[in-house]
């Protein structure tokens, strides 16, 4: 199944402003790998992500999601395969009720009304939000939304899950039952994040970013280990490896 | 500003009221819609001196907020909250209008009087008429039902993304408007100019979280409409519904009833 690779290759971007968010940036995730992007505020985590399924087209350099590179006419097909969860829920359910938000992407694959309906409750289900179908988005907590954001991505069956920030404003126990959620999801899964603690739970590999480049790239026990590079990186060892060599 | 707070909040008890399950949220929007603007066509349709003959129209908000299960005192808070505005449009004519239309013992009244009790009764009729269409039905099945009747996508998708961010955008008003008073001793820090960039700052946020919901649109295939996945039937009840009230509705504008059913009364005293 060599067709979920994502490959960054040379990639560059700048904003209109002038701000140079990503100098030059290479890596290649595997199928079914669950790889953590982490870095200093302004690092160009947010930046990478938004250009893995063309929220932003590169400037300089190549995204390739499976066999195709990501241009306007693979944009349809890469969007399909690439689901991508904001850092603000509020961001991404815009509509009256969560059944609607979850099912707005099915409907716009033009799938049949019983196979969105199947889906819906199967992403509702899987989120553990099959009783917030009916109600409106601005009335659930932070975590509610957290969950139906993420189903209204599921909804789309993608093979590549790409998360902002996910564990963010999210108290003990919710953030508890993201991991778990996240930990039993099969797909490819790249998420930016400050939490290294989900890191060591969730993903096997990290990539660290600084200034816009890659700074390292590896197994995440090694990367966390080495204190050198956390402290170049604007990084600390997570709790959970403090007093462990 | 919990004014504010509170008057949204009282939006989403509108929302919620939309949710139950009652004869009247059955109806077809599409219906409750059509017969709605009738109703409103009817009310406004009517000479400015008229009033007694715009009573009958009360039955409609009461038999629907009666069959929608729709409380009452809420509504009427409602209407309350909106008369200012047509209190300004009627407060005038009795000060202009001083022509005596009515003798009743030896009170002469005006028909300034007569015009102002008639806007206000209208104003009651019309924005009653239009808070139960809401609360019956949602408002984003309205925006719906617009659209099905051929009403421009740009427009009620407008509608329904105002009705959705509205609560986000007031909220992040506050939290602005929150942090500037912590910060602001003896109306330092108050004035205009503050204000100003205040504003200023908000219609950023604003357009930075369009284009990231925008974003997020694209993310999940967004091509121009904005699809449900909800079906709307016409049954016989709809249609009975409709004919009905319409039909009230003509018989209430062509003949006066209050007046029929007094000439009738005096007739049988007589």
């Amino acid at each position: 199944m060599s067709h979920h690779i994502v490959e960054v290759c040379d990639l560059r971007y700048c904003y209109p402003d002038g701000t140079e968010a990503l100098l030059g940036v290479d890596f290649r995730i595997h199928h079914g790998e669950s790889v953590a992007i982490v870095g200093a505020n302004g690092a160009g985590k947010s930046t990478l992500l938004l250009h893995l399924n063309g929220c932003l087209v590169p400037k300089v350099g190549q995204v390739r999601i499976g066999d195709c590179p990501l241009t306007p006419s693979t944009l349809q097909q890469i969007r399909r395969t690439v689901g991508m969860v904001f850092q603000d829920p509020d961001d991404q359910l815009f509509l009256p009720t969560v059944y609607d938000d979850v099912a707005f992407g099915p409907l716009n694959l033009g799938l049949p009304p019983d196979e969105v309906e199947a889906r819906v409750r199967h992403a509702l289900d899987t989120v553990n939000c099959e009783h917030l179908s009916k109600r409106p988005p601005y009335k659930l907590s932070g975590g509610e939304k957290r969950s139906v954001a993420i189903a209204t991505v599921l909804a789309m069956s993608p093979d590549i899950l790409v998360l902002d920030e996910p564990s963010s404003n999210l108290d003990p126990r919710t953030r508890r039952k993201l991991i778990t959620l996240l930990q039993g999801f099969e797909h490819t899964k790249i998420i930016a994040t400050h939490d290294l603690d989900m890191v060591m739970d969730v993903c096997e590999r990290t990539i660290v970013f600084h200034k816009g480049k890659v700074l390292a790239d590896g197994a995440t026990r090694d990367i966390f280990s080495n204190d050198a590079l956390l402290e170049q990186a604007h990084l600390e060892r997570p709790l959970s490896m403090n007093g462990r060599g | 500003m919990p004014k504010i707070e509170s008057s949204l909040f009282e939006i989403g008890v509108l929302d919620q009221l939309a949710f139950q399950d009652t004869p009247l949220h059955r109806i077809d929007p599409r219906i409750k819609l059509i017969t709605t603007l009738c109703f409103i066509v009817t009310v406004v349709s009517y000479n400015h001196y008229e009033f007694s003959a715009l009573l009958p129209l009360i039955l409609y908000p009461i038999a629907l907020s009666a069959s929608g299960q729709l409380p009452g005192a809420y509504l009427w808070r409602k209407l309350l909250i909106a008369s200012p505005f047509a209190l300004l449009i009627g407060m005038f004519n009795p000060l202009f209008d001083h022509s005596t239309l009515l003798q009743i013992g030896g009170l002469s009244i005006s028909g300034g009087w007569v015009s102002f009790a008639s806007i206000m009764l209208r104003f009651t009729l019309t924005v009653s008429a239009a808070l139960i269409l809401v609360a019956s039905t949602g408002f984003a099945t309205v925006c719906m039902a617009l659209g099905r009747m051929g009403i421009s996508k740009v427009f009620t998708t407008q509608l329904l993304f105002l009705y959705r961010y509205i609560f986000i955008l007031t909220d992040e008003g506050l939290r602005m408007m929150r942090a500037r008073n912590l910060r602001s001793f003896d109306k330092r820090g108050t004035g205009l100019k503050i204000y100003g960039s205040m504003l200023g700052q908000l219609l950023l946020r604003t357009m930075d979280r369009a284009q990231r919901i925008h974003q997020a649109m694209l993310c999940r295939g967004f091509t121009g409409d904005i699809r449900l996945n909800r079906q709307f039937r016409l049954r016989s009840t709809d249609i009975t519904f409709a004919a009905g009230w319409l039909t009230f509705f003509i018989l209430a504008r062509t003949c006066n009833l209050p007046l029929a059913v007094g000439q009738f009364v005096m007739g049988i005293a007589a």
